[in-house]
């Protein structure tokens, strides 16, 4: 490995390495306001300047490519002066606002501005004035204080893929904005506000919310879908007030969707905070006792048969399984948790993850889309997708229409034929996947509910095995589940025993064959009310409460801990952040309470033994936050039927996928304007 | 004083015809053919014995920049670049070339164009140009129509296309990096180096960027030899130039002189003198407004070429002489060079953006007397901070001249300012409202 | 330069004349195929032209679709560069070139001229609709200062005199020639040595 000096220190690096990482690898701390790992290099702001050895200037370490023999030093007056230099320009016209600037206390400004700044300003001119900008509902904007280090608008461009902000004019003048102060067009777009250095943009719903030294933050994953990004929850006593993203560069690196971030304003909205009972057609208050007696009854004088339950995509693995074994102690066996009917081979568990993994994006040649929307259905996966496709110009391929993806791909047709003939080796795209090396096939949950979503992905499988494309080192199967709850329910064999295909839960649920209905936070399911009685125990008085004649309140996400899978099998722990309102319980308490009610005591549960069980029941695991390994892969031989049929591809909605966004007054903002920019076409000049 | 016979420009002032045809007779497009015969390594080897330094300002070796260029085509093209910006205060030499002897800028192309393997030639013109952008097209058309230019151009074997490219009203293009980002359509804000555009220029591939006049100087270098060529001036400093005189002089003008000639001698024989007398004069601006302004004194003797005016603590540049006689105001001609650069500043790093302005505000303030002493040092050190620390060399140029200013006239600057006032003067700003939310004239 | 703003008149739409859209595709030809966007300038150009000499926000988008580039990028570069105008300027364009070189040889008084004929402020369309005019950093005609430009044309060696024969025949529609007001050739050397009209030597 090469080697480089840095203040007298030889180490070695990495060929490709700047000058900036060296340091870093060798313990010495650069600042820098526009340089950031994950974007490409301005080299603009010129806070990082070294001194090199025969270099009569110093250099921007960030943009210097580190080359062998190198010698740096950053500890020296030349290094000092330029930096205090500069951030003596930054700060000219940088306004003095930090006290009631939201930045404060985690500006970079602010904080290198301790080493590098002087009590006193020179610059007695008038300081600069910028407009305010409007950019959308999201990010609140404060241009004065922007430093132009355009992280902003290179996160926009590279990783967002809508290259929508800018900056405008030039010299001192120049001023960031989005093309005519419109709302930015992205799922991702709040990120830049964590990239801001400075308080220029800030989170307009967090806005003169609360200090960061006030809060509590817990770490924590996101469930609004089933990638598991890793954020950080920050509490101020019972209330979430805002959401973080946490660097994990297996899932989501360090960006979150806005969804992640923003519908937790929905946590404090439409809360259920004592358990209702129906009377005369509306929801009264009552107590536990009560409501538990009442479903007592109506279990006693229910058939078995008649009585079904659902499961949401936002609970957690310990409390699907307590509800499970609740089920069991009563006896009753119509569960499930799809909320529409699609194929799933339960037996084996590469049949239903991510195989691929999403690290394994950046590796991957080949990218073919089976009926999904990734940008709406697992945003920050696309944005791995689009990473390999602006860094690597890896080709992406798809087989239905799913619009605009941030990214360039090709339409190789909307039919199940289309698929057909890439099983057959027909046509020029059959070929260019069997040269590949590394593809990566994508099946969504669309796909699979078409008639022949069983003939897609046993077929697919069986044709990637066959062409090696599921062997030891790579799996190029993937199946993209649209929940946070969808894996680990399978795995929990939340599913009906069999198929019985006419006897099934949507058959039933469709004849309105069941007299009881206890949905344990579901408010997806599509259900056409006849005289079921219909149990809710939930968090939001959402679709489900809505239709509900006896509510339990349970806890939220944020509100208890518990473990969740992930798309691709990782199994990831959600913690307590904050506690239940009222008299809402985590969902397993509150089968204990109905237990006892029962005095089946023998079956009452603990938090320890549920959460032992789950991970006793989850296949090929391997340990918390990994992902589950495979010794062998066998291979099924299902046989499946064959239809042509349009691969038509349900478009979510986005903003309002789940209860908690539902009920966030941010999330119908971003829908609205949403909404609006479709009504009236992408701009209105 | 140049021998006639040694002037490379004998149109400069179009006495003869700038059209094809005239310029033929004037030996423009002379045993092209054969020169390129010659071969790449020939030319190059050439230039470098006329040891040509290019005429854009930096003075940088051509031959030695030629030669970077690699030597092999591989899966990306070659691309030659000629900067014709010409956006330096006090420069307007390459304008005369492309009206009256364009000929030479495109023999001087496909020569270059060949020596570095390039098949495409952009030429980059100031978008103000726009009068001499349409003769040099008129020029570029002529010598299509004579097979000049184009498939197997002038019988050399070697397939040669130019196309104009025009600014639109931004000093920084003419940084060459800058350049290629206008050219690419983007805005014109200079590149990290390196990679430098040899390797990775014009749409990611080798590029060489040259000024006008030193791409029309090379076809008569290689008629009549680098050694003629070296024999002019002085070592290192060899050939001739063509320099703009402007401001206080009797008769402004473009003269292609020797390199090394006495500014005296150049400003008295051929600018007609300085307005008011020798005596008269004040300062000299010696290469575009870039380079730090030299006091009388050091007028009197200097001799215009790269390494004496360096020792001057100055340079060439462009060679354009801005003389400035003891009739101005020099702080207020300096501050309007300061204002220049605000206005030119592309914004992209912190020092120029915030150091440009700053610079010409602290000016303004001594040219209205509203400064303090303390503002001297504070001028002095923003010059300091944004020297050396931005991406482009335009920090340099920006700083340079203040810095000169400083360096020649502080007692004149000191003369202005006020002492610190022990009692600050009452500002009714309101209370606790910050400053940039009021309203404000300098913005 | 202070941020352009832009014009709060828009037009709804914009195309290029068919003699432009020939124009654009000949344009296209100069640069590589996968290079279209160094098309951007040349295109702000013609639109500009087209539109009576500003750039209206529908040609910015007309020429971000036709070049398959972000708007953003195009708005960028079109208030990046002081010649794109975005605002209507007047019929006879008058550009005074401020900086030292004529600034010494007197280009305020061109500027004071200017604020007498044609408007008292920049960018201020004259009172006859047909004019405005703008201080400009140099235009590269140092060694023929003061000097100014109207549209395309340089006119140059100027002093109060003439400077006020100029502007007062645009003012009536009458554009006198560019060129030399001292009657010299180009930029050579002058054998009589007049400054402002007074003999110096
Ligand atoms: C701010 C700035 C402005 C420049 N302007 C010009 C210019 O207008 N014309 C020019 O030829 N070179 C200009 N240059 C120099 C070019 O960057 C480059 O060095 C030159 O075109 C190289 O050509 P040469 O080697 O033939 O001189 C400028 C440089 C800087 C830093
Ligand atoms: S020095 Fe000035 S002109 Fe050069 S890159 Fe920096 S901001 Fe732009
Ligand atoms: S971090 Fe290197 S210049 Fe900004």
């Amino acid at each position: 490995m090469p080697k480089i000096i840095i203040n007298g220190k030889e180490i070695e690096f990495e060929k490709g390495m700047t000058v900036l990482q060296a340091c870093e690898l060798a313990d010495v701390e650069i600042p820098r306001f526009c340089y950031h790992e994950k974007l490409s290099i301005a080299g603009n702001c010129r806070m990082c300047l070294v001194e090199l050895d025969k270099s009569p200037k110093p250099i921007a370490s960030c943009a210097m490519p580190a080359a062998e023999g190198m010698n740096i030093k950053t500890n020296t007056s030349l290094v000092e002066k330029a930096r205090k230099g500069v951030m003596e320009f930054l700060l000219a016209n940088h306004p003095l606002d930090c006290p009631v600037c939201d930045q404060g206390g985690e500006c970079d400004l602010q904080d290198q501005s301790m080493y590098y700044g002087v009590d006193k300003s020179r610059f007695v001119e008038n300081k600069r004035q910028v407009k305010e900008k409007y950019m959308g509902p999201l990010i609140k904007t404060q241009m004065t204080r922007c430093i132009h280090c355009t992280r902003c608008v290179r996160f926009a461009t590279e990783v967002a893929g809508v290259p929508e902000i800018g900056a405008i004019g030039r010299g001192e003048n120049m001023e960031i904005t989005t093309y005519l102060e419109k709302a930015m067009e992205s799922e991702l777009s709040a990120n830049v506000i964590d990239l801001c250095p400075v308080g220029a943009l800030t989170s307009k719903p967090y806005a003169f919310e609360a200090r960061p030294w006030e809060l509590k933050k817990t770490e924590s994953i996101d469930v609004t879908d089933a990638v598991g990004s890793n954020i950080r929850i920050d509490t101020y006593n019972w209330e979430v007030k805002r959401i973080l993203p946490r660097l994990n560069n297996n899932i989501n690196e360090e960006w979150i969707s806005d969804k992640t971030r923003f519908s937790c304003d929905g946590l404090l909205k439409q809360r259920l905070d004592t358990p209702y009972i129906k009377r005369n057609n509306k929801l009264q208050k009552s107590s536990w006792d009560e409501a538990i007696s009442l479903l007592i009854d109506k279990l006693k004088s229910t058939d078995l048969n008649e009585i079904g339950g659902h499961i949401g995509d936002l609970v957690n693995l310990e409390n699907a399984l307590s509800f499970k074994k609740f089920f069991a102690a009563l006896k009753i066996n119509n569960l499930e948790f799809r909320e529409r009917k699609y194929y799933i081979n339960p037996t084996e568990k590469i049949n239903y993850i991510f195989n691929s993994s999403i690290k394994g994006i950046d590796e991957t040649d080949l990218i073919l889309l089976i009926g999904t929307n990734p940008r709406l259905e697992a945003t920050m996966l696309n944005a791995r997708i689009r990473k390999a496709f602006a860094q690597r110009r890896v080709p992406v391929y798809s087989i239905g229409d799913p619009g605009d993806l941030t990214y360039d791909y090709t339409k190789i047709g909307n039919t199940t034929d289309d698929i057909k003939k890439i099983l057959n080796i027909e046509g020029k795209f059959s070929k260019e996947l069997l040269s590949s090396k590394k593809p990566i096939i994508i099946i969504g949950e669309s796909a699979l509910e078409l008639k022949s979503g069983k003939y897609i992905i046993e077929e697919f499988k069986k044709f990637l095995k066959a062409n090696n494309f599921i062997n030891k080192d790579w799996n190029a199967l993937n199946f993209l589940p649209q929940n946070a709850s969808t894996v680990g329910l399978i795995d929990l064999k939340i599913l009906p025993n069999k198929e019985e295909e006419n006897n099934s839960f949507f058959e039933k649920l469709k004849k309105n064959k069941f007299k009881l209905l206890y949905l344990l936070g579901s408010d997806n399911l599509n259900i056409k009310k006849n005289n079921e009685f219909i149990v809710y125990q939930g968090s939001h008085g959402d679709r489900g409460a809505e239709i509900a004649d006896l509510i339990f309140p349970s806890a939220a996400f944020t509100e208890q801990t518990g473990l969740y899978e992930n798309l691709e099998g990782r199994v990831q722990e959600c913690k307590k952040a904050s506690y239940p309102i009222g008299e809402a319980l985590e969902d397993w308490k509150i089968f204990n309470l109905i237990l006892k009610k029962l005095k089946k005591n023998d079956h009452l549960m603990n938090f320890e033994n549920l959460r032992e069980e789950v991970l006793s029941l989850i296949p090929n695991f391997t340990k918390l936050n990994e992902l589950p390994s495979f010794k062998d892969i066998r291979t099924s031989n299902q046989s499946s039927y064959f239809v042509n049929e349009e691969v038509f591809i349900k478009q979510l909605d986005y903003f309002f996928t789940n209860a908690i966004s539902r009920a966030s007054k941010t999330m119908s903002e971003c829908r609205q304007i949403k909404q609006n920019i479709k009504k009236t076409g992408t701009d209105n000049i | 004083m140049l021998k006639q016979e040694n002037k490379i420009f004998k149109n400069l002032y179009n006495d003869f015809g700038w059209e094809i045809d005239n310029a033929l007779k004037r030996e423009d497009w002379k045993d092209t053919k054969n020169i390129i015969s010659k071969g790449r390594e020939w030319i190059i080897d050439e230039v470098k014995t006329s040891e040509l330094r290019g005429r854009g300002g930096a003075g940088f070796s051509t031959g030695l920049k030629w030669s970077f260029a690699p030597k092999e085509v591989g899966s990306r093209p070659h691309y030659l670049v000629i900067n014709a910006d010409e956006s330096e205060p006090g420069t307007c030499k390459d304008r005369d070339i492309l009206r009256f002897e364009p000929q030479k800028l495109i023999e001087g192309c496909l020569i270059a164009g060949y020596a570095v393997n390039a098949h495409t030639c952009y030429i980059y013109i100031r978008g103000e140009y726009s009068n001499e952008g349409r003769r040099l097209q008129d020029a570029i058309n002529q010598a299509y129509e004579k097979n000049f230019l184009g498939k197997n151009a002038c019988g050399s074997g070697w397939d040669f296309d130019i196309h104009i490219h025009y600014g639109a009203g931004a000093y920084i293009c003419g940084e060459e990096t800058a350049l290629l980002e206008s050219i690419e359509g983007n805005k014109g804000q200079p590149r990290l180096k390196p990679p430098f555009p040899a390797l990775v220029g014009l749409y990611g591939c080798p590029t060489i960027v040259n000024n006008v006049e030193t791409i029309a100087v090379v076809p008569t270098i290689l008629r009549r030899g680098g050694k003629w060529f070296a024999s002019l001036g002085k070592p290192k400093n060899t050939g001739t130039k063509i320099f703009c005189i402007s401001g206080n002089v009797n008769s402004p003008c473009n003269v292609e002189e020797e390199m090394g000639i006495s500014l005296k001698e150049l400003i008295e024989k051929h600018a007609g003198g300085v307005v008011g007398g020798w005596e008269n004069l004040q300062a000299v601006i010696p290469g575009g407004s870039s380079m730090p302004l030299l006091s009388k004194k050091i007028c009197d003797t200097i001799t215009m070429d790269f390494d004496s005016l360096i020792r001057n603590k100055s340079g060439l540049g462009t060679a354009g002489i801005v003389v400035i006689n003891k009739d101005q105001d020099i702080v207020a001609c300096m501050a309007r060079i300061a204002r220049f650069y605000k206005h030119e500043s592309c914004g992209q790093c912190t020092p120029c953006r915030e150091g440009a302005g700053w610079m010409w505000r602290i000016l303004d303030r001594v040219v209205k007397r509203k400064a303090t002493f303390s503002d001297i040092n504070l001028l002095s050190d923003v010059t300091k901070q944004i020297e050396g620390h931005t991406i482009c060399a335009f920090g340099e140029g920006s700083a340079w001249p203040v810095q000169g200013l400083l360096r020649h006239f502080r007692k004149e600057i000191e003369s202005r300012c006020r002492e610190e006032p022990l009692i600050k003067k009452k500002i009714d700003n309101p209370y606790l409202v910050d400053q940039h939310l009021l309203e404000n004239k300098n913005a | 330069m202070s941020l352009k703003k832009v014009h709060d008149n828009q037009p709804k739409d914009f195309t290029f004349s068919n003699e432009n859209l020939k124009k654009a595709e000949e344009i296209l030809k100069r640069y590589p195929k996968k290079n279209k966007k160094s098309a951007v300038m040349p295109f702000l150009y013609l639109a500009q032209k087209q539109n009576d000499n500003w750039i209206p926000l529908a040609a910015m988008k007309y020429i971000a679709n036709y070049l398959s580039m972000p708007y953003i990028s195009v708005y960028e570069v079109a208030t990046f560069y002081t010649m794109y105008n975005l605002a209507p300027v007047g019929r006879h364009f008058i550009q005074v070139c401020t900086t030292t070189p004529c600034l010494i040889r007197g280009a305020d008084k061109i500027v004071q001229l200017c604020k007498e004929k044609i408007a008292s402020k920049e960018n201020e369309i004259s009172k006859n609709g047909s004019c405005s005019w703008m201080e400009v950093e140099c235009l590269g005609a140092c060694v023929s200062a003061p000097m100014i430009q109207i549209n395309d044309d340089y006119y140059e060696d100027l002093d109060e005199k003439s400077t006020k024969e100029i502007l007062d025949s645009l003012i009536k529609d009458k554009p006198l020639k560019p060129g030399s007001y001292r009657g010299r050739k180009n930029t050579s050397p002058e054998k009589k040595k007049l400054i402002n009209g007074e003999n110096h030597a």
